[in-house]
Parts: structure tokens; C-alpha cells; sequence
């Protein structure tokens, strides 16, 4: 499958046009949703970090580490993705098995069209270049969500958060974490497409074929989760 | 001209296709018949190169499909036009931009050029004025012109039509079934055409083939369908009184002719 997928596209300008098309339909649709769940999540990061951390020698910044350190590390590139695989993955597989099932599929396929290459890799290149923008948004907001949070509470002062957000920055945490958005990006554009793809049957298949996905391509993420955390952090 | 030798296919061990051969002719209207599960659409896909046979020859005026590079079958695929039985128009696209899809792939047409074109084969299938609408917004009649324009745009050598008439009421059907023996004709075409209908069949076969049970049981055109002894096409072909009935009065006349 990925052979085919991997070739060169057959018409230039189409290939483009379909690239731009999926970054709109993967990327910039999910872009509000994301924003929401990372402000919110980072708000609430804030508040049970500041609550376990209430004993007072222990200094308020370090809340603010802890914040930034969760967000950055795990929560914007590992969670948001495996949002983003039941989001996005559910789609890829449902509109490509919905072309398989209506021999939309077979149609291109008669034409002389590759069509893996065609559905496929305008995904793929769409996520794993537009997914890290997707994710700093989410750090972003998930720190400033925390800091809202810890003001309005009154568990944090300004200075503090600030001082903790930080304090021991290691701008290897970013690209380790930019380093798994793009793995995981990749892993939510092929996965669906190949259960989509191949889904044989009807209405019902593609609806099994789309929850295939998303949990194939969970477990996909939290497995390589684990093995990249290994290989770039220990 | 389209030549299958002892096509053979199995799914499972289970065997649909019993060493099939068949020649269709260009510029006529070659048919395959037989009753649901006989084979045809296996048949018709292996043709098409959707499915792999497991033995047997396809070839397209002398070039043998499985003896061909992927680029040499892509040069043949360019070369077919298929009307699906669901018609398969992509559905995210207007009509225009579905009938222009395969020239917006493989031609180097202006936006002008491919539009004048558009125009001409909507024309050609009696469809004019639609071309901003998407296939979910016209009826089932018209899909199949949309189908058949697209599947005629790039001036096809074959054309290839999976149950064309299935959803249609009888007096569309009929406007289909012409509407294809004459693009067969303009465009000079090897066209197979997938069905059941005997009211298609009727009206324009020029070459039947009947399936069942994965072999090939008949052949012939469609004045002799009333006169064979043929107790697999007889139990087919005429399964209806009526039917019947033309039969009777089409073997008293000896000849067929409406």
C-alpha cells in the first residue's frame, strides 16, 4: 500500500489542490475544537498540580513547571493526537470507505488514476506538515489556560507561573514533542486510509471499518508513545 | 476488439468463472446476460483488471493485459471509459468538474478547451444546463448521462456498462440503452454491457453472451435469441408470458423484426 501511495502524483497541480483541500478539512476545521480542549485542559492541569503541591516549602513556581512540562511533553503531542485520531481518523476512513463502497474507487482506478496515491498521500503530507502548527497552538494555549486558571483561582500569582514556565527550559522538550506530533500524524492519516480503503461491504462495514481505525490508530499512538519517549529522553 | 481466453477465477476455492472465452467486436454492442451470481460482474471487473484472474488471456486489439508493464495498463485504462451500475461520480464534485476529472488528469487542455468538451458530451447525452450541480441533486436518470458523459469524454475505445438500466423506469431505460448504441456507433467503440434487462437486450444487442454458473451457455445476437433450442437462454430469456408470447409470434413470422 504505501508503495503506491508514495509515488510521484501523476498531475502536479491536483495533487496541490487536494493537499490544500485536506489541510483545511484535517487541520484548520479541528483547529477550534483543539483550542478549546487544550485552554481548558491546561486550566485543569494547573488546579490539581497546585493542589497537590500545597504543602509550603515546596515553592508556587514549581506549578507552573509542572504545568508547562505535562502540556508541552505529553498532553499537546500524545492526548491531542489521539483526539485528533478520533476526529479526523473516523473521517478519513468514513469518506474513503464511502468512495470504496459507491466504486468511486474502482472508478478512478479504471480511469488510470493510482488512486492510493491519489486519497492518500495529500492526507498524509496535509498532517505531517500541518500537525505540529496544530500542536504549538495547543502548548500555547494549554499554558495560557493554565495561567488563567491559577489567577482566577488565586493558587498562582503571575510572577510565579511565569518563573515556573520557565524555569529549567530545555528546547529539546519541544522538538521531542514536534518530533511525535509528526510520527503520530503520520500514523493518523495512513492508518484510517488503509482501513477505509479496503473496507468491503456496506454502510455498516465503513461504520465498523471507522471505529477500527480510531482504536488502531490509538493504540498505534500510545504504543510509539512509549517506544519514542524511550528512544529520545532515557 | 476485446479477446478473453479461458478466463478462470476462484474465490475461496470456490470457482465463478469456468474458462470463459469470448471475442467483442468493435463498434457493436456486445452484451453479457445471465441471471444473478451467474458470473457477469466477476467477469466484467476481470476485464476491466479490478480483479486478477486467476488463468486466462484479456487482451485489448491484440495487447495482452497481464503481459503489460502498470504504465502500459495505465495507457489502456486511459482508454476505457466505464459506466458503473451505482454510477460512481465522486460526489464531493459539480458535474462539470466530474466529467472534467479525466481530462483534468491525463490531457493538457485548456480550462476553455475542457469546458467546450463538457458541453459538447452533455450535449451528446441530452443533458444541458446541469453543470454546476452536485450528483446528489439530479435524479437517478440523469446520473447515468452524467456517468456516460464522463465515461465518453476522452474519446473512449472501450466502453464498459455494469447493469446501466438498474433504478430506471422502462422509458429511461430505453433513452439509456439508444443513448449507448449510439455513442457505441459515433465513437466506434468495443462496448460491453453488463445487464439482465431483457428490454435491453431486446433493443440492442448485437452480440449476447449468456452466463451460468460460470460458463459461457450461449452466443449469438438478438434475432436468434427467438429461435434456439437453448434450454439455458430459453429458460432465461423467456421466463415471462409475455415473452413468451413474442416468441411465439416472432418464430409463426420466422423472422425478427420490430
Amino acid at each position: 500500500m504505501l508503495k503506491q501511495v508514495f509515488k510521484r502524483p501523476q498531475k502536479a497541480k491536483i495533487f496541490w489542490e487536494n493537499y490544500f483541500r485536506e489541510v483545511d478539512d484535517l487541520g484548520i476545521k479541528s483547529i477550534g475544537l483543539i483550542s478549546f480542549i487544550s485552554f481548558f485542559i491546561g486550566g485543569v492541569v494547573t488546579i490539581q498540580t497546585a493542589r497537590n503541591l500545597s504543602n509550603p516549602l515546596i515553592d508556587k513556581m514549581y506549578i507552573g513547571y509542572a504545568t508547562f512540562k505535562s502540556i508541552v511533553l505529553e498532553f499537546s503531542p500524545t492526548f491531542i493526537s489521539i483526539i485528533l485520531a478520533g476526529i479526523v481518523g473516523s473521517y478519513i476512513a468514513s469518506t474513503i470507505g464511502t468512495m470504496r463502497i459507491s466504486e468511486q474507487i474502482d472508478a478512478l482506478d479504471v480511469m488510470g488514476v493510482n488512486s492510493l496515491n491519489y486519497l492518500v498521500l495529500p492526507k498524509v503530507l496535509a498532517a505531517v506538515t500541518f500537525y505540529p502548527f496544530l500542536i504549538i497552538i495547543s502548548m500555547f494555549l494549554g499554558v495560557l489556560g493554565g495561567w488563567v486558571a491559577g489567577n482566577l483561582t488565586g493558587m498562582i500569582l503571575t510572577q510565579d507561573y511565569l518563573t515556573g514556565i520557565r524555569y529549567d527550559f530545555e528546547p529539546f522538550d519541544i522538538t521531542y514533542a514536534l518530533i511525535k506530533t509528526v510520527v503520530f500524524a503520520f500514523f493518523i492519516a495512513t492508518i484510517p486510509s488503509y482501513f477505509g480503503y479496503y473496507v468491503k461491504g456496506g454502510s455498516l462495514e465503513v461504520g465498523r471499518a471507522s471505529t477500527q481505525a480510531v482504536i488502531w490508530t490509538s493504540v498505534t499512538i500510545i504504543v510509539f508513545n512509549y517506544l519514542l519517549t524511550q528512544m529520545l529522553l532515557s | 476488439m476485446i479477446e478473453v481466453k479461458n478466463l478462470y477465477k476462484s474465490f475461496d476455492g470456490k470457482p465463478v468463472l469456468k474458462g470463459i472465452s469470448a471475442v467483442f467486436e468493435t463498434g457493436k454492442t456486445n452484451m453479457i446476460i445471465g441471471r444473478s451470481g451467474s458470473g457477469k460482474t466477476v467477469f466484467l471487473k476481470s476485464i476491466l483488471g479490478l480483479i486478477t484472474p486467476d488463468s486466462g488471456i484479456i487482451s485489448f486489439d491484440g495487447r495482452i493485459w497481464s503481459k503489460l508493464s502498470l504504465d502500459e495498463q495505465r495507457k489502456i485504462r486511459n482508454e476505457i471509459g466505464v459506466v458503473f451500475q451505482g454510477n460512481a461520480l465522486f460526489d464531493s464534485m459539480t458535474i462539470e468538474e466530474n466529467i472534467m476529472f479525466p481530462m483534468r488528469m491525463f490531457t493538457k487542455k485548456t480550462l476553455a478547451e475542457m469546458k467546450d468538451r463538457v458541453n459538447e458530451v452533455l450535449e451528446q447525452v441530452s443533458l444541458e444546463g446541469v453543470n454546476d450541480k452536485f450528483p446528489a441533486e439530479i435524479s437517478g436518470g440523469m446520473q447515468k448521462r452524467v456517468a456516460l458523459a464522463r465515461a465518453i469524454v476522452l474519446y473512449p475505445k472501450y466502453l464498459f456498462c455494469d447493469e446501466p438500466n438498474s433504478g430506471l423506469d422502462p422509458k429511461t431505460a430505453i433513452i439509456i440503452d439508444n443513448l449507448i448504441h449510439d455513442l457505441t456507433v459515433r465513437y466506434d467503440t468495443t462496448t460491453i454491457i453488463n445487464t439482465h434487462d431483457m428490454n435491453s437486450i431486446m433493443e440492442i444487442g448485437e452480440k449476447i453472451i449468456l452466463l451460468k454458473d460460470g460458463y459461457k451457455q450461449w452466443e449469438g445476437d438478438k434475432s436468434q435469441v427467438f429461435f434456439t433450442d437453448n434450454p439455458d437462454l430459453n429458460d432465461f430469456v423467456f421466463s415471462s408470458h409475455l415473452f413468451k408470447r413474442v416468441r411465439e409470434i416472432v418464430q409463426k413470422e420466422g423472422k425478427f423484426k420490430f
